[in-house]
Protein backbone atom coordinates (compact mmCIF):
# COMPACT_ATOMS: atom_id res chain seq x y z
CA UNK A 1 0.00 0.00 0.00
CA UNK A 2 1.73 3.21 -1.05
CA UNK A 3 2.37 5.74 1.61
CA UNK A 4 1.23 3.52 4.46
CA UNK A 5 4.75 2.91 5.71
CA UNK A 6 5.66 3.77 9.29
CA UNK A 7 5.57 7.41 10.32
CA UNK A 8 2.72 9.82 10.73
CA UNK A 9 0.08 9.94 8.01
CA UNK A 10 -0.46 13.66 8.57
CA UNK A 11 2.02 16.07 10.01
CA UNK A 12 1.62 19.84 10.27
CA UNK A 13 4.00 22.35 11.74
CA UNK A 14 3.02 25.88 12.66
CA UNK A 15 0.41 25.80 9.89
CA UNK A 16 -1.10 29.27 9.63
CA UNK A 17 -3.58 30.81 7.22
CA UNK A 18 -4.35 34.47 7.10
CA UNK A 19 -6.76 36.13 4.68
CA UNK A 20 -6.30 39.77 3.79
CA UNK A 21 -9.43 41.90 3.81
CA UNK A 22 -10.52 45.50 3.62
CA UNK A 23 -10.42 47.83 0.61
CA UNK A 24 -6.66 47.69 0.20
CA UNK A 25 -6.28 44.21 1.70
CA UNK A 26 -4.17 45.69 4.46
CA UNK A 27 -6.04 44.01 7.34
CA UNK A 28 -5.63 40.31 8.02
CA UNK A 29 -8.01 37.76 9.41
CA UNK A 30 -6.38 34.68 10.87
CA UNK A 31 -8.37 31.55 10.06
CA UNK A 32 -5.81 29.13 11.42
CA UNK A 33 -2.97 29.92 13.79
CA UNK A 34 0.15 27.83 14.29
CA UNK A 35 -1.38 24.38 13.97
CA UNK A 36 1.13 21.70 14.92
CA UNK A 37 -0.41 18.27 14.77
CA UNK A 38 0.40 14.68 14.00
CA UNK A 39 -2.04 11.97 12.96
CA UNK A 40 -0.61 8.47 13.13
CA UNK A 41 -1.05 5.86 10.42
CA UNK A 42 -4.15 3.73 10.98
CA UNK A 43 -5.70 6.24 13.36
CA UNK A 44 -9.22 7.72 13.22
CA UNK A 45 -8.78 11.37 14.11
CA UNK A 46 -11.70 13.73 14.68
CA UNK A 47 -11.50 17.46 14.17
CA UNK A 48 -13.98 19.25 16.40
CA UNK A 49 -14.86 22.89 16.56
CA UNK A 50 -17.68 25.39 16.13
CA UNK A 51 -18.37 27.08 12.80
CA UNK A 52 -15.48 29.27 11.72
CA UNK A 53 -13.03 27.47 13.99
CA UNK A 54 -10.69 26.64 11.11
CA UNK A 55 -11.54 22.97 10.47
CA UNK A 56 -12.31 23.33 6.76
CA UNK A 57 -9.38 25.73 6.36
CA UNK A 58 -7.06 23.08 7.78
CA UNK A 59 -8.47 20.40 5.50
CA UNK A 60 -8.21 22.64 2.43
CA UNK A 61 -4.60 23.41 3.34
CA UNK A 62 -3.89 19.69 3.60
CA UNK A 63 -5.49 19.09 0.19
CA UNK A 64 -3.52 21.91 -1.46
CA UNK A 65 -6.69 23.82 -2.33
CA UNK A 66 -5.42 26.85 -0.43
CA UNK A 67 -1.85 27.75 0.47
CA UNK A 68 -0.46 28.41 3.95
CA UNK A 69 0.71 31.86 5.00
CA UNK A 70 3.26 30.19 7.27
CA UNK A 71 4.23 26.67 8.23
CA UNK A 72 3.94 23.48 6.27
CA UNK A 73 2.18 20.15 6.15
CA UNK A 74 3.07 16.66 4.96
CA UNK A 75 0.69 13.88 4.05
CA UNK A 76 2.08 10.34 3.95
CA UNK A 77 5.53 11.87 4.18
CA UNK A 78 5.09 14.09 1.13
CA UNK A 79 4.53 17.86 0.96
CA UNK A 80 1.01 19.04 0.16
CA UNK A 81 2.30 20.65 -3.04
CA UNK A 82 3.01 17.17 -4.46
CA UNK A 83 -0.09 16.53 -6.58
CA UNK A 84 0.94 12.92 -7.32
CA UNK A 85 0.40 12.05 -3.65
CA UNK A 86 -3.34 12.62 -4.20
CA UNK A 87 -3.37 9.06 -5.60
CA UNK A 88 -3.20 7.91 -1.99
CA UNK A 89 -5.72 10.32 -0.53
CA UNK A 90 -9.49 10.37 -0.58
CA UNK A 91 -11.24 13.67 0.12
CA UNK A 92 -14.85 14.55 0.78
CA UNK A 93 -15.45 18.32 0.62
CA UNK A 94 -17.86 20.04 2.99
CA UNK A 95 -21.39 20.11 1.50
CA UNK A 96 -20.18 18.43 -1.68
CA UNK A 97 -21.63 19.46 -5.01
CA UNK A 98 -20.90 17.66 -8.25
CA UNK A 99 -21.68 18.15 -11.93
CA UNK A 100 -25.47 18.08 -11.83
CA UNK A 101 -25.77 17.13 -15.51
CA UNK A 102 -24.08 13.78 -14.77
CA UNK A 103 -25.49 10.69 -13.13
CA UNK A 104 -23.82 9.28 -10.00
CA UNK A 105 -22.28 6.49 -12.07
CA UNK A 106 -20.94 9.01 -14.61
CA UNK A 107 -19.44 11.31 -11.99
CA UNK A 108 -17.68 8.37 -10.31
CA UNK A 109 -16.44 7.11 -13.67
CA UNK A 110 -15.14 10.62 -14.46
CA UNK A 111 -13.17 10.80 -11.21
CA UNK A 112 -11.89 7.24 -11.72
CA UNK A 113 -10.29 8.36 -14.98
CA UNK A 114 -7.67 10.26 -12.98
CA UNK A 115 -6.31 7.00 -11.65
CA UNK A 116 -4.67 4.19 -13.58
CA UNK A 117 -7.73 1.96 -13.93
CA UNK A 118 -8.80 0.16 -17.07
CA UNK A 119 -12.34 0.77 -18.37
CA UNK A 120 -13.42 -2.61 -16.94
CA UNK A 121 -11.91 -1.80 -13.50
CA UNK A 122 -13.64 1.57 -13.53
CA UNK A 123 -17.02 -0.02 -14.24
CA UNK A 124 -16.56 -2.56 -11.43
CA UNK A 125 -15.38 0.02 -8.90
CA UNK A 126 -18.21 2.40 -9.72
CA UNK A 127 -20.80 -0.34 -9.21
CA UNK A 128 -19.15 -1.46 -5.96
CA UNK A 129 -19.04 2.09 -4.59
CA UNK A 130 -22.67 2.83 -5.53
CA UNK A 131 -23.66 -0.33 -3.70
CA UNK A 132 -21.52 0.56 -0.68
CA UNK A 133 -23.18 3.96 -0.24
CA UNK A 134 -26.67 2.67 -0.99
CA UNK A 135 -27.15 4.37 -4.36
CA UNK A 136 -27.19 1.34 -6.65
CA UNK A 137 -30.78 2.02 -7.69
CA UNK A 138 -30.26 5.77 -8.15
CA UNK A 139 -26.98 5.53 -10.06
CA UNK A 140 -28.56 6.42 -13.40
CA UNK A 141 -30.39 9.55 -12.23
CA UNK A 142 -28.84 12.97 -12.91
CA UNK A 143 -27.40 14.55 -9.76
CA UNK A 144 -29.63 17.64 -10.17
CA UNK A 145 -32.44 15.42 -8.88
CA UNK A 146 -30.51 14.24 -5.81
CA UNK A 147 -31.22 15.29 -2.23
CA UNK A 148 -28.46 16.73 -0.04
CA UNK A 149 -28.05 13.40 1.71
CA UNK A 150 -27.71 11.54 -1.59
CA UNK A 151 -25.05 14.00 -2.77
CA UNK A 152 -23.20 13.38 0.49
CA UNK A 153 -23.19 9.67 -0.33
CA UNK A 154 -21.84 10.35 -3.83
CA UNK A 155 -19.16 12.47 -2.18
CA UNK A 156 -18.21 9.64 0.11
CA UNK A 157 -18.14 7.18 -2.79
CA UNK A 158 -15.77 9.35 -4.85
CA UNK A 159 -13.52 9.79 -1.80
CA UNK A 160 -12.93 6.07 -1.34
CA UNK A 161 -13.28 5.04 -4.99
CA UNK A 162 -9.54 4.43 -5.45
CA UNK A 163 -9.05 2.65 -2.11
CA UNK A 164 -6.72 5.31 -0.62
CA UNK A 165 -4.72 4.66 2.57
CA UNK A 166 -5.59 8.14 3.88
CA UNK A 167 -9.16 9.47 3.85
CA UNK A 168 -9.99 13.07 4.76
CA UNK A 169 -13.67 13.84 5.26
CA UNK A 170 -15.01 17.34 5.86
CA UNK A 171 -18.27 17.05 7.82
CA UNK A 172 -19.21 13.59 6.46
CA UNK A 173 -22.39 13.38 8.58
CA UNK A 174 -23.72 16.75 7.47
CA UNK A 175 -27.13 16.60 5.82
CA UNK A 176 -27.70 12.94 6.57
CA UNK A 177 -30.70 11.43 8.32
CA UNK A 178 -30.09 9.00 11.24
CA UNK A 179 -29.97 6.04 8.84
CA UNK A 180 -27.46 7.81 6.60
CA UNK A 181 -25.35 8.78 9.61
CA UNK A 182 -25.31 5.21 10.77
CA UNK A 183 -24.22 4.05 7.30
CA UNK A 184 -21.41 6.61 7.17
CA UNK A 185 -20.28 5.55 10.66
CA UNK A 186 -20.22 1.94 9.46
CA UNK A 187 -18.15 2.89 6.41
CA UNK A 188 -15.66 4.77 8.60
CA UNK A 189 -15.39 1.78 10.91
CA UNK A 190 -14.93 -0.52 7.92
CA UNK A 191 -12.14 1.73 6.62
CA UNK A 192 -10.54 1.68 10.07
CA UNK A 193 -10.67 -2.12 10.14
CA UNK A 194 -8.98 -2.11 6.72
CA UNK A 195 -6.10 -0.14 8.29
CA UNK A 196 -6.86 3.22 6.66
CA UNK A 197 -6.03 6.49 8.32
CA UNK A 198 -9.07 8.73 8.63
CA UNK A 199 -9.29 12.38 9.53
CA UNK A 200 -12.75 13.86 9.69
CA UNK A 201 -14.25 17.06 10.94
CA UNK A 202 -17.61 17.06 12.63
CA UNK A 203 -20.06 18.99 14.74
CA UNK A 204 -21.68 15.81 15.94
CA UNK A 205 -19.82 15.06 19.14
CA UNK A 206 -21.30 11.63 19.96
CA UNK A 207 -20.08 10.43 16.55
CA UNK A 208 -16.58 11.67 17.34
CA UNK A 209 -16.67 9.97 20.77
CA UNK A 210 -17.84 6.75 19.14
CA UNK A 211 -15.44 6.64 16.19
CA UNK A 212 -12.26 8.48 17.03
CA UNK A 213 -9.04 7.20 18.53
CA UNK A 214 -8.10 10.80 19.12
CA UNK A 215 -9.73 14.16 18.62
CA UNK A 216 -8.41 17.67 18.21
CA UNK A 217 -10.51 20.64 19.28
CA UNK A 218 -10.10 23.80 17.24
CA UNK A 219 -11.58 27.00 18.57
CA UNK A 220 -10.95 30.44 17.08
CA UNK A 221 -8.33 29.05 14.69
CA UNK A 222 -6.25 27.57 17.50
CA UNK A 223 -5.85 23.98 18.53
CA UNK A 224 -7.10 23.91 22.12
CA UNK A 225 -6.59 20.26 22.91
CA UNK A 226 -5.62 16.93 21.38
CA UNK A 227 -6.05 13.48 22.79
CA UNK A 228 -8.26 10.44 23.19
CA UNK A 229 -11.84 11.58 23.91
CA UNK A 230 -11.68 9.93 27.35
CA UNK A 231 -8.39 11.63 28.24
CA UNK A 232 -9.56 15.02 27.06
CA UNK A 233 -12.67 15.07 29.17
CA UNK A 234 -10.64 13.81 32.10
CA UNK A 235 -8.71 17.06 32.10
CA UNK A 236 -11.65 18.74 33.81
CA UNK A 237 -12.18 18.33 37.57
CA UNK A 238 -13.92 15.03 38.37
CA UNK A 239 -17.02 14.62 40.45
CA UNK A 240 -18.46 11.58 42.21
CA UNK A 241 -22.04 10.39 42.36
CA UNK A 242 -23.30 8.52 45.44
CA UNK A 243 -26.62 6.69 45.44
CA UNK A 244 -28.01 5.73 48.85
CA UNK A 245 -31.15 5.01 50.78
CA UNK A 246 -32.10 6.06 54.29
CA UNK A 247 -34.13 4.32 56.92
CA UNK A 248 -37.64 5.90 57.16
CA UNK A 249 -36.89 7.34 60.63
CA UNK A 250 -33.67 8.99 59.43
CA UNK A 251 -35.26 10.44 56.30
CA UNK A 252 -37.10 13.16 58.24
CA UNK A 253 -33.91 14.52 59.77
CA UNK A 254 -31.11 13.72 57.35
CA UNK A 255 -31.35 16.52 54.81
CA UNK A 256 -31.64 19.11 57.60
CA UNK A 257 -28.86 17.66 59.75
CA UNK A 258 -26.39 20.46 60.59
CA UNK A 259 -23.67 17.88 61.25
CA UNK A 260 -24.04 16.53 57.73
CA UNK A 261 -24.00 19.58 55.40
CA UNK A 262 -23.13 17.52 52.34
CA UNK A 263 -26.24 15.39 52.81
CA UNK A 264 -28.36 18.51 52.47
CA UNK A 265 -27.32 18.60 48.80
CA UNK A 266 -28.76 15.13 48.14
CA UNK A 267 -31.66 14.91 45.72
CA UNK A 268 -34.44 12.40 46.26
CA UNK A 269 -35.24 10.07 43.36
CA UNK A 270 -38.14 7.86 44.41
CA UNK A 271 -36.94 5.75 47.34
CA UNK A 272 -33.31 6.62 46.70
CA UNK A 273 -31.14 9.67 47.20
CA UNK A 274 -28.50 10.96 44.80
CA UNK A 275 -25.59 13.01 46.00
CA UNK A 276 -23.02 14.59 43.71
CA UNK A 277 -19.82 15.80 45.38
CA UNK A 278 -16.32 16.78 44.35
CA UNK A 279 -13.68 14.04 44.52
CA UNK A 280 -11.97 15.62 47.51
CA UNK A 281 -15.27 15.69 49.40
CA UNK A 282 -15.93 11.97 48.90
CA UNK A 283 -14.63 10.70 52.25
CA UNK A 284 -16.35 13.45 54.20
CA UNK A 285 -19.61 12.62 52.42
CA UNK A 286 -19.23 8.90 53.16
CA UNK A 287 -18.53 9.68 56.80
CA UNK A 288 -21.67 11.80 57.03
CA UNK A 289 -23.69 9.06 55.33
CA UNK A 290 -22.41 6.49 57.83
CA UNK A 291 -23.41 8.86 60.64
CA UNK A 292 -26.91 9.01 59.17
CA UNK A 293 -27.06 5.19 58.91
CA UNK A 294 -27.45 5.42 55.14
CA UNK A 295 -27.25 2.35 52.97
CA UNK A 296 -24.84 3.11 50.13
CA UNK A 297 -25.99 1.63 46.83
CA UNK A 298 -23.22 2.84 44.53
CA UNK A 299 -20.34 5.26 44.25
CA UNK A 300 -19.32 6.20 40.70
CA UNK A 301 -17.12 8.76 39.03
CA UNK A 302 -18.87 11.29 36.82
CA UNK A 303 -16.97 11.88 33.60
CA UNK A 304 -17.95 14.98 31.70
CA UNK A 305 -18.96 14.30 28.09
CA UNK A 306 -16.92 15.50 25.15
CA UNK A 307 -19.70 17.99 24.54
CA UNK A 308 -19.20 19.54 27.96
CA UNK A 309 -15.47 19.77 27.34
CA UNK A 310 -16.11 21.29 23.93
CA UNK A 311 -18.57 23.84 25.29
CA UNK A 312 -16.15 24.69 28.09
CA UNK A 313 -13.44 25.53 25.51
CA UNK A 314 -15.84 27.51 23.31
CA UNK A 315 -17.07 29.51 26.31
CA UNK A 316 -13.48 30.22 27.38
CA UNK A 317 -12.59 31.38 23.88
CA UNK A 318 -15.62 33.66 23.68
CA UNK A 319 -14.84 35.12 27.11
CA UNK A 320 -11.26 35.78 26.01
CA UNK A 321 -12.43 37.38 22.76
CA UNK A 322 -14.87 39.60 24.69
CA UNK A 323 -12.10 40.61 27.12
CA UNK A 324 -9.79 41.55 24.22
CA UNK A 325 -12.60 43.58 22.66
CA UNK A 326 -13.27 45.45 25.93
CA UNK A 327 -9.57 46.19 26.50
CA UNK A 328 -9.34 47.34 22.86
CA UNK A 329 -12.06 49.91 23.50
CA UNK B 1 -2.84 13.62 -21.64
CA UNK B 2 -5.42 11.23 -20.13
CA UNK B 3 -6.27 13.81 -17.49
CA UNK B 4 -6.61 16.62 -20.03
CA UNK B 5 -8.77 14.38 -22.23
CA UNK B 6 -11.04 13.46 -19.31
CA UNK B 7 -11.59 17.13 -18.36
CA UNK B 8 -12.11 18.08 -22.03
CA UNK B 9 -14.65 15.33 -22.60
CA UNK B 10 -16.56 16.36 -19.48
CA UNK B 11 -16.59 20.00 -20.61
CA UNK B 12 -18.00 18.93 -23.98
CA UNK B 13 -20.57 16.70 -22.28
CA UNK B 14 -21.64 19.63 -20.08
CA UNK B 15 -22.23 21.78 -23.18
CA UNK B 16 -24.28 19.03 -24.83
CA UNK B 17 -26.34 18.24 -21.72
CA UNK B 18 -26.94 21.94 -21.04
CA UNK B 19 -28.39 22.14 -24.56
CA UNK B 20 -25.82 24.66 -25.78
CA UNK B 21 -25.86 23.08 -29.24
CA UNK B 22 -29.54 24.01 -29.60
CA UNK B 23 -28.26 27.18 -31.25
CA UNK B 24 -27.75 25.00 -34.33
CA UNK B 25 -31.51 24.89 -34.80
CA UNK B 26 -31.58 28.70 -34.91
CA UNK B 27 -28.72 28.70 -37.41
CA UNK B 28 -30.42 26.08 -39.60
CA UNK B 29 -33.63 28.14 -39.66
CA UNK B 30 -31.62 31.28 -40.52
CA UNK B 31 -29.86 29.54 -43.41
CA UNK B 32 -33.06 28.00 -44.80
CA UNK B 33 -34.86 31.34 -44.59
CA UNK B 34 -31.94 33.21 -46.17
CA UNK B 35 -31.59 30.68 -49.00
CA UNK B 36 -35.28 30.94 -49.88
CA UNK B 37 -35.28 34.74 -49.62
CA UNK B 38 -32.05 35.20 -51.57
CA UNK B 39 -33.32 32.84 -54.27
CA UNK B 40 -36.27 35.18 -54.74
CA UNK B 41 -34.72 38.68 -54.50
CA UNK B 42 -31.13 38.54 -55.74
CA UNK B 43 -29.76 37.90 -59.18
CA UNK B 44 -26.12 36.92 -59.55
CA UNK B 45 -25.06 37.76 -55.99
CA UNK B 46 -26.56 34.71 -54.25
CA UNK B 47 -23.14 33.36 -53.32
CA UNK B 48 -21.96 36.68 -51.85
CA UNK B 49 -25.08 37.10 -49.72
CA UNK B 50 -25.24 33.49 -48.51
CA UNK B 51 -21.51 33.20 -47.74
CA UNK B 52 -21.35 36.59 -46.00
CA UNK B 53 -24.46 35.92 -43.96
CA UNK B 54 -23.43 32.34 -43.14
CA UNK B 55 -19.85 33.17 -42.08
CA UNK B 56 -21.01 36.17 -40.04
CA UNK B 57 -23.56 34.01 -38.25
CA UNK B 58 -20.97 31.25 -37.59
CA UNK B 59 -18.56 33.86 -36.23
CA UNK B 60 -21.16 35.67 -34.09
CA UNK B 61 -22.75 32.54 -32.59
CA UNK B 62 -19.29 31.04 -31.97
CA UNK B 63 -18.17 34.26 -30.33
CA UNK B 64 -21.17 34.30 -28.00
CA UNK B 65 -20.46 30.69 -27.01
CA UNK B 66 -16.72 31.28 -26.59
CA UNK B 67 -17.24 34.30 -24.32
CA UNK B 68 -20.27 33.26 -22.30
CA UNK B 69 -19.21 29.64 -21.75
CA UNK B 70 -15.50 30.53 -21.60
CA UNK B 71 -15.80 33.00 -18.71
CA UNK B 72 -17.59 30.34 -16.66
CA UNK B 73 -15.13 27.54 -17.34
CA UNK B 74 -13.25 28.02 -14.07
CA UNK B 75 -15.38 30.48 -12.09
CA UNK B 76 -18.47 28.26 -12.37
CA UNK B 77 -16.53 25.30 -11.02
CA UNK B 78 -15.37 27.46 -8.11
CA UNK B 79 -18.80 28.97 -7.44
CA UNK B 80 -20.46 25.55 -7.46
CA UNK B 81 -17.53 24.02 -5.55
CA UNK B 82 -17.27 21.15 -8.06
CA UNK B 83 -13.57 21.93 -8.39
CA UNK B 84 -12.70 20.79 -4.84
CA UNK B 85 -13.30 17.10 -5.44
CA UNK B 86 -11.62 17.27 -8.84
CA UNK B 87 -8.40 18.98 -7.70
CA UNK B 88 -8.17 16.50 -4.82
CA UNK B 89 -7.46 13.90 -7.50
CA UNK B 90 -3.95 13.57 -8.93
CA UNK B 91 -4.66 16.22 -11.55
CA UNK B 92 -2.50 19.30 -11.88
CA UNK B 93 -4.12 22.71 -12.09
CA UNK B 94 -2.65 23.40 -15.52
CA UNK B 95 -4.02 20.07 -16.76
CA UNK B 96 -7.45 21.15 -15.56
CA UNK B 97 -7.14 24.48 -17.42
CA UNK B 98 -5.88 22.94 -20.65
CA UNK B 99 -8.62 20.30 -20.46
CA UNK B 100 -11.26 23.00 -20.02
CA UNK B 101 -9.81 24.94 -22.96
CA UNK B 102 -9.69 21.84 -25.18
CA UNK B 103 -13.24 20.88 -24.20
CA UNK B 104 -14.72 24.22 -25.18
CA UNK B 105 -12.66 24.42 -28.40
CA UNK B 106 -13.92 20.93 -29.28
CA UNK B 107 -17.51 22.04 -28.57
CA UNK B 108 -16.97 25.03 -30.86
CA UNK B 109 -15.45 22.73 -33.50
CA UNK B 110 -18.53 20.49 -33.48
CA UNK B 111 -20.82 23.51 -33.50
CA UNK B 112 -18.90 25.24 -36.29
CA UNK B 113 -18.71 22.04 -38.36
CA UNK B 114 -22.47 21.54 -38.12
CA UNK B 115 -23.12 25.19 -39.05
CA UNK B 116 -20.68 24.94 -41.96
CA UNK B 117 -22.59 21.93 -43.26
CA UNK B 118 -25.75 24.05 -43.10
CA UNK B 119 -24.00 26.87 -44.96
CA UNK B 120 -22.89 24.50 -47.74
CA UNK B 121 -26.42 23.11 -48.06
CA UNK B 122 -27.78 26.65 -48.45
CA UNK B 123 -25.03 27.47 -50.95
CA UNK B 124 -25.73 24.33 -52.96
CA UNK B 125 -29.45 25.19 -52.92
CA UNK B 126 -29.06 28.71 -54.32
CA UNK B 127 -26.29 27.78 -56.79
CA UNK B 128 -27.84 24.46 -57.74
CA UNK B 129 -24.58 22.70 -56.89
CA UNK B 130 -21.08 23.35 -55.45
CA UNK B 131 -17.79 24.18 -57.20
CA UNK B 132 -14.16 23.62 -56.16
CA UNK B 133 -13.79 27.37 -55.54
CA UNK B 134 -16.31 27.06 -52.72
CA UNK B 135 -13.62 25.24 -50.71
CA UNK B 136 -12.41 28.74 -49.77
CA UNK B 137 -15.40 28.87 -47.40
CA UNK B 138 -13.77 26.06 -45.43
CA UNK B 139 -10.63 28.19 -44.99
CA UNK B 140 -12.77 31.07 -43.73
CA UNK B 141 -14.48 28.69 -41.27
CA UNK B 142 -11.06 27.42 -40.14
CA UNK B 143 -9.96 31.01 -39.48
CA UNK B 144 -13.12 31.63 -37.46
CA UNK B 145 -12.28 28.59 -35.37
CA UNK B 146 -8.72 29.84 -34.77
CA UNK B 147 -10.12 33.22 -33.72
CA UNK B 148 -12.57 31.54 -31.36
CA UNK B 149 -9.74 29.50 -29.80
CA UNK B 150 -7.94 32.75 -28.94
CA UNK B 151 -11.15 34.18 -27.46
CA UNK B 152 -11.61 31.00 -25.37
CA UNK B 153 -8.01 31.30 -24.08
CA UNK B 154 -8.65 34.94 -23.08
CA UNK B 155 -11.99 34.07 -21.47
CA UNK B 156 -10.29 31.26 -19.53
CA UNK B 157 -7.59 33.65 -18.29
CA UNK B 158 -10.20 36.11 -17.03
CA UNK B 159 -12.27 33.26 -15.61
CA UNK B 160 -9.28 32.36 -13.38
CA UNK B 161 -8.78 35.83 -12.07
CA UNK B 162 -11.97 37.86 -11.92
CA UNK B 163 -15.76 37.74 -11.77
CA UNK B 164 -17.85 36.51 -14.72
CA UNK B 165 -19.30 39.96 -15.43
CA UNK B 166 -15.89 41.63 -15.56
CA UNK B 167 -14.52 38.72 -17.59
CA UNK B 168 -17.28 39.23 -20.20
CA UNK B 169 -16.50 42.97 -20.35
CA UNK B 170 -12.75 42.35 -20.70
CA UNK B 171 -13.30 39.75 -23.44
CA UNK B 172 -15.67 42.00 -25.36
CA UNK B 173 -13.25 44.92 -25.02
CA UNK B 174 -10.28 42.90 -26.20
CA UNK B 175 -12.28 41.47 -29.10
CA UNK B 176 -13.30 44.93 -30.26
CA UNK B 177 -9.77 46.32 -29.83
CA UNK B 178 -8.30 43.27 -31.58
CA UNK B 179 -10.60 43.85 -34.53
CA UNK B 180 -9.01 47.26 -35.15
CA UNK B 181 -5.35 46.43 -34.68
CA UNK B 182 -4.39 47.40 -38.25
CA UNK B 183 -5.94 50.84 -37.78
CA UNK B 184 -4.00 51.21 -34.55
CA UNK B 185 -0.75 50.51 -36.40
CA UNK B 186 -1.49 53.06 -39.11
CA UNK B 187 -2.43 55.90 -36.77
CA UNK B 188 -0.76 59.27 -37.41
CA UNK B 189 2.18 58.88 -34.97
CA UNK B 190 3.48 62.36 -35.87
CA UNK B 191 0.51 63.79 -33.98
CA UNK B 192 1.40 61.87 -30.79
CA UNK B 193 4.24 62.17 -28.33
CA UNK B 194 7.06 59.62 -28.56
CA UNK B 195 5.91 57.73 -25.48
CA UNK B 196 2.33 57.49 -26.73
CA UNK B 197 3.44 56.35 -30.18
CA UNK B 198 5.68 53.65 -28.65
CA UNK B 199 2.88 52.56 -26.30
CA UNK B 200 0.38 52.33 -29.17
CA UNK B 201 2.82 50.33 -31.28
CA UNK B 202 3.52 47.83 -28.48
CA UNK B 203 -0.16 47.63 -27.64
CA UNK B 204 -1.04 46.84 -31.25
CA UNK B 205 1.36 43.88 -31.14
CA UNK B 206 0.23 42.68 -27.71
CA UNK B 207 -3.47 42.74 -28.57
CA UNK B 208 -4.81 39.71 -30.44
CA UNK B 209 -4.96 40.61 -34.11
CA UNK B 210 -8.41 39.38 -35.12
CA UNK B 211 -8.35 41.29 -38.39
CA UNK B 212 -6.00 38.71 -39.91
CA UNK B 213 -8.68 36.06 -39.43
CA UNK B 214 -11.37 37.93 -41.33
CA UNK B 215 -11.48 36.71 -44.94
CA UNK B 216 -15.24 36.79 -45.50
CA UNK B 217 -15.03 39.38 -48.32
CA UNK B 218 -12.51 37.57 -50.53
CA UNK B 219 -14.12 34.17 -49.89
CA UNK B 220 -17.62 35.48 -50.71
CA UNK B 221 -16.25 36.76 -54.00
CA UNK B 222 -14.68 33.38 -54.73
CA UNK B 223 -11.06 34.56 -54.36
CA UNK B 224 -8.48 32.02 -53.14
CA UNK B 225 -6.78 32.46 -49.75
CA UNK B 226 -2.94 32.25 -49.92
CA UNK B 227 -1.35 29.24 -48.21
CA UNK B 228 1.12 31.56 -46.44
CA UNK B 229 -1.78 33.31 -44.66
CA UNK B 230 -3.17 29.96 -43.54
CA UNK B 231 0.20 28.99 -42.08
CA UNK B 232 0.75 32.42 -40.51
CA UNK B 233 -2.68 32.49 -38.87
CA UNK B 234 -2.29 28.91 -37.60
CA UNK B 235 1.08 29.68 -36.00
CA UNK B 236 -0.20 32.99 -34.61
CA UNK B 237 -3.21 31.31 -32.97
CA UNK B 238 -1.11 28.45 -31.55
CA UNK B 239 1.51 30.79 -30.08
CA UNK B 240 -1.06 33.30 -28.76
CA UNK B 241 -3.16 30.55 -27.12
CA UNK B 242 -0.07 28.92 -25.60
CA UNK B 243 1.12 32.19 -24.06
CA UNK B 244 -2.34 33.08 -22.70
CA UNK B 245 -2.82 29.58 -21.27
CA UNK B 246 0.64 29.73 -19.65
CA UNK B 247 -0.30 33.03 -17.98
CA UNK B 248 -3.65 31.56 -16.90
CA UNK B 249 -1.89 28.50 -15.45
CA UNK B 250 0.57 30.74 -13.56
CA UNK B 251 -2.30 32.82 -12.11
CA UNK B 252 -4.41 29.79 -11.23
CA UNK B 253 -1.57 27.74 -9.72
CA UNK B 254 -1.34 30.09 -6.71
CA UNK B 255 -5.03 30.86 -6.39
CA UNK B 256 -6.64 30.04 -3.04
CA UNK B 257 -9.83 28.08 -3.69
CA UNK B 258 -11.81 29.41 -0.71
Amino acid sequence: MPGSASGPAIQTENLTKEYPYGFLHLKKKTSLEGLTLQVETGEVFGFLGPNGAGKSTTIKLLMGLIFPTRGHARLLGKPTTDVAMHRDIGYLPEQPYFYDYLTAAEVLDYFAKFFDFTAQERRERVQRMLQKVGLETAGKIQLRKYSKGMLQRVGLAQAILHDPPLVILDEPMSGLDPVGRREVRDIILELKRAGKTILFSTHILPDAEMLCDRVGVLVGGKLQGVGAPGDLVGIKAQEVEILFTLAPTAQAHAPKNDHAPLLAKAARIGERFRLQVKEEELYAALEQLRGASAKILSVSQIKPSLEEYFMHLVAADRAQAAAVEVSGK
Amino acid sequence: MTHIGAVALNTFREAVRDRVLYNLVFFALLMIGAAILVGQISIGIEQIVIVSLGLSAISFIGLLMAVFIGVGLVSKEMDKRTIYALLAKPVRRWEFLVGKFAGLVFTLLVNTAAMSAGLFFALAYVKHGLQSADAGVLVAVYFILLKLAIVVALALLFSCSTTSLLAILYCAGLYLAGSFVQQMRTLRTDLMGNATATFMRWLSYLLPNFENFSVTGPVAHGRAIPGALILQNTLYAVVYCTVILAVAAAVFSRRNLK
